[in-house]
């Protein structure tokens, strides 16, 4: 029955998913619910001179129209922002505009209505008078004199500097190099795209001032301490909030966004149930954006291609407010990866947090870490070109070794295990690469475009210890909980602070519970997302519900294997120290004596009728525990694929893509598998379509499915999954975060296929996305056609 | 105005306005909530049913145009205790995490088979192009018709 550690089962959740039968908060039905639309701006930065209501107000079905306004003198409080580094200056976020509005889709009024019709119908009659203002949208530009202000709070529409390393260490040392790539890069705007869009609904019980809002998130304890202690005002123990099945995040999900406000908001004020659902074009113009950096890079080498120094600044576009965690985005999740598999001596990078009229952006798959492997892999890609040196062969001759973990990097990370070179070679061994190259020889006398693309790419997830995130400004613990309730016959109901919203949970969260214990998967469910229900969590993001939520489990798992043995001790007069508990079936015999035993379920009985326990043990077998582990975990990865650009049209086809990583111990590879290639698909969309892309004046020209160019079924070959394993030390199941290391590295991979295939026509660099018409001007430019 | 339709093979008279969408008549009016609805231009098929044995995006289609029509929804793809092949496959495969353009991804998929059981890889993946995940990358989910097409087949 047990050993289910690194068995591919597959899940126990999807009977539901299959059927239709998902609990999606848009398919809540409850007996007199409205339903709520928000009016939004359509300029991107605007005075707001009046709001008139009163013909929406008017119209039949409607039942109430609230503006930002109303939200105050409600009690409502602005949206606040949970990481804080020194100086930083907070503008305020009210969930509706009061003043003016400084994005397309900054919502300015709610309608509720008895349905959803009328509640579209009736944002056509609200008249607002907007008197326009210049925008804004490039976050270097913004700080450049005489640019549009956006807020009081922040002059110059600077948020924040945040720096680390020795400059002047770093200037000397690239002043000292025999080489230096120096590369300006832009990390492009993207849209997360779940594929639920977010929804909520609340309902408000007048009698007892409680209120229950479900909401598509992947935090509903942190949405509710948010709620109490900043936004909404209720006390948290009047205060449910319920996050079902998820359809997607991807980050997009974590932040407090404003309609989890206005929802609840609206149902206190009608006392009747409230629903929300966003259209898709909502979803791009409210849900928190990704990336959007512009650096530049330099990077020092010697002529032998070691690298001495790295020289990285950076204007990290946050969007016309600041998201949940935005500031730490491009800051203590970026720079301080800028190490990646190397031993460069000296780094320096700084950010410039910057205000525009655009969306917020905040954390999107991967969250700084793509953006610093993009960054990092590009100039060491260029620089192999440079030197000539084949681009693995250059990294090889960086990499920190495998005897020197744990490595203190320059930018305050300490690495916990790995070993390089290995993930390396089963890589080029996947990918045949020498073969690659030969055909890449024979393809380029041909005149064909051919490129191979190479990167290694490490990030931290597991997140964290806390001390560590606290330390760095963020305003949150990062600890998981997990508690294991065995019920009377054995079976047993788990609860987890982790929120699975694709992750599949219910099969992996059980199988580590079913190792534990000796207890069949069958017999285990795993309860999320209800902070009624569960101990207080904190969610899932940054790859970190095996190794912080799995942490917990295990536990939690030990306290009552440590119980159940004792009672089987006293139950058959034997020393607790003469006991064996089985972890393969669940029984606990006495040492030497198997048939001395009892099962699981026999003790689980034996606690209800607490009629014989040892002196002083109180009945019950319940155990919570809260893990915060000693250190993040450092996935690592070396991805290899191949692309054919069309001289043509300029379209890159992707032929092979090889994903090998160590994530280290592997719990169900089915699910590894899916979420590494799943990972890679989005960081080849953002590589090749993808552009959550903006006019100079700040309207989204990519605000639907129309523009935006998702991943789509025939953009990609079958991608190869392998790996290596060097266990984590860093959590008791010596596993590394899994979720999002395909994307971090897809999007370079694909990136250096791209120049390595135009490198002969002498192209160095284009920025992302990598769309045929771009490719195709930089070929006629190469060629010295073209205009 | 009145429309009558058999959905699932249960049939329904209602009175609808002019504009509803049929998903929300799905949803909304006969509480099938497994259509899901994903972006509302037709471009991501979570919203695929099976109107007259063909795959339709019922987002883009107005209630009033199916008077008269038969309807599957994923609720109604294998009788009740049952999964269809294309259902097993999903599941066998890991084709789906978040679930959400599953039963979409899965009422195309069954059509596609249907309409052409000897599918190659390439076929496949560009008979999904109009059904978008966010998930999988869309490799298992090939896998999943690959594999239901054998089922598929071998059941006729």
């Amino acid at each position: 029955m047990a050993n289910y550690m690194g068995k591919g089962i597959k899940r126990v959740e999807d009977p539901r998913f299959i059927q239709g039968q998902g609990k999606y908060v848009a398919n809540l039905q409850i007996y007199g619910m409205t339903h709520a639309a928000i009016k939004r701006s359509p300029y991107p930065h605007a005075k707001i001179n009046s709001i008139d209501t009163a013909e929406a107000e008017a119209l039949e079905g409607v039942l109430a129209v609230f503006t930002g306004q109303d939200m105050i003198d409600g009690g409502v409080g602005p949206i606040p922002c949970g990481f804080t580094p020194p100086d930083i200056k907070l503008p305020p976020h009210y969930s509706l505009a009061v003043d003016k509005v400084r994005h397309v889709g900054d919502g300015v009024a709610v309608v509720v209505a008895e349905t959803a019709y009328i509640a579209y119908d009736a944002l056509d009659l609200i008249e607002v008078d907007y008197e326009p203002l210049e925008a804004i949208v490039d976050a270097k530009e913004a700080m450049a004199d005489g640019a549009p202000q956006l807020h009081e709070e922040t002059p110059n529409n600077l948020s924040f500097t945040w720096p680390i390393g020795n400059e002047e260490e770093v200037n000397n040392a690239l002043a000292q190099c025999d080489h230096v790539v120096e590369v300006d890069l832009i990390n492009q705007r993207l849209i997360p795209n779940a594929m639920e869009p977010r929804a909520a609904v609340a309902q408000w019980d007048g009698a007892m001032e409680n209120l229950t809002l479900w909401t598509t998130s992947q935090n509903p304890h942190t949405i509710r301490l948010l709620m109490s202690a900043f936004t909404f005002g209720i006390p948290e123990h009047k205060l449910r909030v319920i996050s079902p099945d998820v359809g997607g995040g991807f980050g997009s999900k974590i932040f407090h966004y404003a309609e989890e406000l206005i929802v609840p908001f609206c149902a206190r004020a009608i006392g009747r149930p409230v629903k929300w659902v966003a259209t898709r074009s909502e979803a791009h113009l409210t849900d928190a954006h990704g990336r959007d950096h512009i650096s530049r890079a330099k990077m020092g080498m010697t002529k032998d291609g070691e690298f001495q120094a790295l020289h990285i600044e950076t204007y990290a576009n946050m969007g016309a407010y600041l998201s949940l965690f935005a500031p730490m985005i491009p800051t203590a999740l970026y720079h301080t990866l800028m190490a990646g598999l190397y031993k460069t001596p000296l780094i320096y990078g700084i950010t410039y947090g910057t205000m525009t009229n655009t969306t917020p952006v905040d954390a999107y798959r991967g969250a700084g870490r793509p953006e610093a492997s993009y960054l990092l892999e590009r100039v060491i890609d260029i620089a192999s070109h440079d030197l000539g040196i084949d681009p693995i062969e250059l990294r090889r001759k960086n990499f920190i070794q495998p005897d020197e973990f744990p490595y203190q990097t320059p930018v305050a990370l300490i690495y916990d295990s790995g070993d390089y070179d290995g993930v390396f070679d089963e890589a080029v061994k996947i990918a045949d690469y020498d073969k690659m190259r030969t055909e890449q020889s024979s393809a380029r006398e041909e005149g064909r475009l051919v490129g191979v693309g190479v990167s290694g790419c490490i990030e931290a997830s597991g997140a964290g210890p806390s001390a560590a995130v606290v330390g760095l400004g963020a305003a949150i613990g990062l600890y998981e909980s997990g508690a294991i309730r065995v019920h009377p016959t054995g079976k047993i109901t788990v609860l987890t602070g982790a929120h699975s919203h694709g992750q599949g949970h219910e099969t992996s969260l059980a199988q580590i519970v079913g190792d534990e214990l000796g207890v069949p998967i069958e017999d285990i469910e795993i309860v999320h997302g209800d902070t009624e229900k569960l101990p207080y969590g904190v969610g899932t993001y940054a790859s970190r519900s095996m190794a912080v939520g799995g942490g917990a489990l295990v536990m939690s798992a030990e306290k009552i294997r440590d119980k159940v043995t004792k009672i089987a001790a006293h139950q058959l007069e034997a020393a607790v120290e003469d006991m064996v508990y089985d972890r393969e079936n669940g029984t606990i015999y006495v040492k030497g004596a198997p048939d001395k035993s009892k099962a699981f379920a026999e003790i689980a009985f034996a606690v209800t009728l607490a009629n014989n326990l040892p002196e002083g043990m109180e009945p019950g077998l319940e155990e919570t525990s809260y893990f915060d582990p000693p250190n993040f975990t450092f996935p690592n990865s070396a991805h290899i694929c191949q692309v054919e650009i069309d001289k043509e049209s300029g379209e890159v086809a992707l032929q092979d893509y090889i994903a090998v990583d160590d994530v280290g111990n592997i719990i169900n590879p089915l699910l590894v598998e899916g979420q590494i290639v799943g990972g890679v698909a989005q960081g080849v969309g953002q590589a090749l379509w993808e552009h959550g892309a903006y006019d100079e004046n700040g309207q989204l020209l990519s605000g639907s499915f129309m523009d935006y160019a998702m991943p789509r079924a025939d953009g990609f070959p079958g991608i190869q999954v392998g790996r290596t394993i060097t266990p984590s030390p860093s959590n008791p199941l010596g596993v590394k975060g899994a979720g999002e290391m395909g994307t971090i590295a897809g999007t370079v991979t694909v990136a250096n296929a791209v120049m390595d295939a135009l490198a002969p026509l002498g192209i160095r660099h284009i920025d992302l996305p990598l769309t045929a018409q771009k490719i195709k001007a930089a070929i006629d430019a190469a060629n010295g056609g073209g205009d | 105005m009145n429309i009558s339709v058999a959905v699932n093979g249960k049939s329904y008279t209602r009175d609808v306005e002019p504009r509803m969408l049929l998903v929300h008549f799905i949803r909304d009016v006969l509480g099938l909530t497994g259509t899901n609805i994903g972006c509302d231009t037709s471009q991501c098929g979570a919203c695929t049913v099976h109107l007259d044995g063909m795959s339709i995006k019922s987002c883009t289609t107005l209630a009033v145009m199916v008077d008269g029509a038969d309807i599957t929804t994923i609720e109604g793809l294998a009788p009740k205790g049952n999964l269809h092949p294309m259902q097993k496959a999903f599941w066998e495969e890991h084709g789906l995490q978040c679930g959400y353009c599953t039963p979409g991804m899965i009422m195309a998929s069954t059509k596609l088979v249907e309409n052409n059981p000897n599918m190659s890889e390439s076929e496949i993946r560009h008979g999904l192009e109009g059904n978008i995940c966010r998930c999988t990358g869309y490799q298992n989910i090939v896998k999943a018709v690959q594999s239901a097409s054998k089922e598929m087949a071998g059941g006729d």
